[in-house]
């Protein structure tokens, strides 16, 4: 590796007056890692199903979110197309491949469908959470094909389906079910904690919503 | 080569500042908003004071174990299919990333907000290799057409008002209609939006800071609210992630911890809109997302700092909460610091970085009224820290021959008590005489630099020493 590499880790031993062959030290770091163990966990979140997304939705729409309930899948579509019609928005809708998107009756609307990642001309897009946060309403969305990231930002419009029984009540909670479904210490190029529509605070402190990202964050949560 | 500094100018700058009336304008919103937010945010987490606890206690950890953790993470990106790039100094980070623009013939580069990246002066190096280098946070957008610099670490444009911010459009914006109406700050998010969008779509690389690097997984993350960090790290070819090396988090976990602590110390938020992990370039099964994925890891200076008095500096997690409550930054704001980090955490962190013969005034910049340090949620001793820069620049013979002087005049009689007693008895006499009829002093010897701003109050009664004396006799 590179002189400069070298340089610095030796040069970060010196002031700490430690020696590279000191085993005690790397047991203490490879336990912290292998261990990962949990901080103080915050109660807000905390509580059943119903108590879960009660508290995941009075977060999100603290913070600008939009949020409405589903008993089923095959409510979706007909929700969907009601908070395009109900913010005069166009009849599109892009999509990735996800397969539970891809079952919905959305014969029974009269919405456009595309599919794939945005290349920044679609106004709206769904996506498909993998969890949600109950402690700040906070979404997880993971990359690939199914929900590509391109679609969490480049559209206006942003609708996320969320399954009530994938609301945790913290983010550590999310960690595991991630190393659950990548393994331990491995990662999907991307994962999106998303809370609320973009926002900028950045011209006197006005918080306005809508900087780069969507203007509007629709979570519709089934179950 | 490091972004240039007028620290040592500080004096002159915060005169400037002050008779700025923009500025100060502008100023009290970071004294309104930010503070009453803050404690918003803490109040309605119980668990807040001892999160902040916890994340101190982390952060000094990560920099007991720096170069193990280092290690650790360079081979989890490395095994992501990333590269890390380690760079001693400024000119070394800003060389390997113009060195990587220039093999890819990179024309224009998006950045994501990165307080490193001024550090290192990454955009003038950029545009010395004939390379665009477009800042798409709002707020440095705003600095980048001014040529300025940022003057907070989170709010870049908090120096500045509406009607500075539409005339800086006007007149670089040349090819929208000049009749446009910009009288709402809505109407300007949507011109900087749109233009941006256009830059986002043609850019050929994106380079992002990071708020933490994750040892476990490889994974860098970033922290935002506009969702221009992602734009920049998503659509181009190459992202690049420009980081200063005790950034690292060991796991996951230890990255919630953090989280918790650094938004509602920020901006008052519970959680900022947009946090994302990223890990190496895109995979098999992604349609979107770069092919390269990049580290730069960046020293300058901090591996000298572990070790030392200033070690406890390097726990900082950028939220800014010290300068939002910071009495001196609300009067003068960030730019009379001089140089890329402003109000307390600057005060620290820039004799370190770039000398104490260049930033000693710093650290003189404070009232050590203490509220810097009881906000900080990783609890970095920020006055304590500044004392040490102060004896520092005492024993260079830095500072000035008065305060020498003084001190030294002072200094004798501290080490003489009755010698002492008796002066301020007699002088503390005198003076309550001499101001007994308006019950201040608007002018006094050697003092006229004090006086010329501020009256000083007529001393009262005894002296400290003989009423704590008289007291303790009658408790007795």
């Amino acid at each position: 590796m590179s002189e400069a590499r070298d340089d610095i880790l030796a040069g970060i031993r010196r002031s700490l007056g430690v020696s590279a062959g000191d085993t005690a030290r790397r047991q203490i770091v490879e336990a912290r890692i292998a261990t990962a163990a949990r901080g103080i966990l915050p109660q807000r979140g905390e509580g059943d199903v119903a108590t879960r997304a009660a508290t995941f939705q009075a977060q999100a729409e603290s913070v600008s979110a939009s949020v409405a309930h589903v008993a089923s899948d095959a409510d979706l579509p007909a929700e969907i197309a009601r908070f395009l019609r109900e913010n005069n928005l166009p009849a599109t809708l892009r999509m990735g491949e996800d397969a539970r998107l891809a079952a919905l009756p959305w014969d029974a609307t009269a919405l456009d469908i595309s599919k794939g990642p945005s290349k920044g001309d679609d106004l709206n897009a769904v996506s498909h959470a993998e969890a949600g946060v109950a402690e700040t309403g906070t979404l997880v969305l993971v990359s690939g094909s199914h929900n590509p990231t391109t679609l969490n930002f480049l559209p206006d419009n942003h609708i996320v389906v969320l399954r009530a029984e994938t609301i945790a009540a913290n983010y550590e909670n999310v960690w595991t079910e991630l190393r659950k479904r990548f393994g331990k210490g491995l990662m999907p190029r991307t994962v999106n904690l998303i809370t609320g529509p973009s926002r900028s605070a950045d011209i006197e402190q006005k918080m306005l919503l809508g900087a780069h990202g969507p203007r509007r964050l629709h979570i519709v949560v089934v179950g | 080569m490091s972004a240039h500094a007028t620290s040592p100018q500080f004096k002159d700058n915060a005169h400037r500042a002050l008779q700025d009336q923009q500025l100060q304008k502008a100023l009290g919103n970071v004294r309104h908003n930010f503070i009453e937010r803050r404690a918003q945010a803490a109040a309605r987490l119980p668990e807040f004071e001892a999160l902040r606890d916890q994340a101190r206690d982390l952060r000094d950890h990560v920099l007991a174990h720096l170069d193990l953790y280092l290690e650790i993470y360079e081979r989890k990106v490395t095994e992501a299919g990333g590269h890390v790039h380690f760079a001693r100094t400024a000119e070394e980070a800003s060389q390997i990333i113009v060195d990587l623009a220039k093999m890819r013939d990179a024309r224009i580069v998006t950045k994501g907000k990165s307080m490193v990246s001024e550090e290192i002066g990454l955009n003038a190096a950029l545009e010395r290799a004939g390379i665009e280098a477009v800042e798409t946070d709002l707020g440095e957008y705003i600095i980048q057409l001014r040529g300025e610099a940022p003057s907070h670490i989170i709010a870049p444009a908090v120096h500045l008002n509406q009607e500075d911010i539409e005339g800086d459009f006007r007149r670089v914006h040349t090819w929208l209609p000049k009749d446009r109406d910009l009288e709402a700050p809505e109407s300007l998010l949507a011109e900087a939006r749109a233009t941006l969008r256009a830059k986002f779509l043609a850019s050929d690389i994106g380079i992002t800071g990071a708020n933490f690097l994750v040892a476990e997984t490889g994974t860098s993350i970033i922290v935002t609210n506009e969702g221009n960090g992602d734009l920049t790290q998503t659509l181009p070819k190459v992202h690049v992630v420009v980081a200063s090396i005790e950034k690292i988090a060991p796991t996951l976990e230890d990255v919630a911890g953090i989280m918790r602590v650094l938004a509602r110390s920020a901006t008052g938020q519970d959680m900022s809109v947009y946090t994302t992990l990223s890990t190496g370039p895109r995979r098999p099964d992604d349609v979107d997302g770069p092919e390269e994925y990049h580290v730069v890891l960046v020293d300058n200076g901090r591996s000298n700092m572990l070790g030392t008095d200033f070690e406890d500096m390097l726990r900082c997690i950028r939220c800014g909460a010290c300068m939002n409550h910071c009495p001196v930054y609300h009067a003068v704001g960030g730019h009379a610091y001089g140089w890329v980090y402003p109000g307390p955490m600057g005060a620290v962190l820039t004799p370190s970085l770039i000398g104490v013969d260049q930033g000693g005034h710093l650290p003189n910049a404070s009232t050590f009224c203490g509220r810097c340090e009881s906000v900080c949620p990783v609890r970095i001793p920020l006055p304590k820290l500044m004392r040490h820069w102060r004896e520092r620049e005492f024993e260079r013979h830095l500072s000035p021959a008065t305060v020498r002087s003084g001190l030294a005049l002072w200094a004798y009689f501290a080490k003489r008590p009755k010698l002492y007693a008796l002066s301020a008895r007699i002088g503390i006499g005198l003076m309550g005489l001499a101001g007994r009829s308006k019950g201040r002093f608007a002018w006094m010897p050697f003092a006229g630099g004090w006086t010329k701003y501020r009256d000083m109050p007529a001393p009262q009664g005894q002296t400290f020493q003989a009423m704590y004396k008289r007291q303790r006799g009658a408790s007795r």
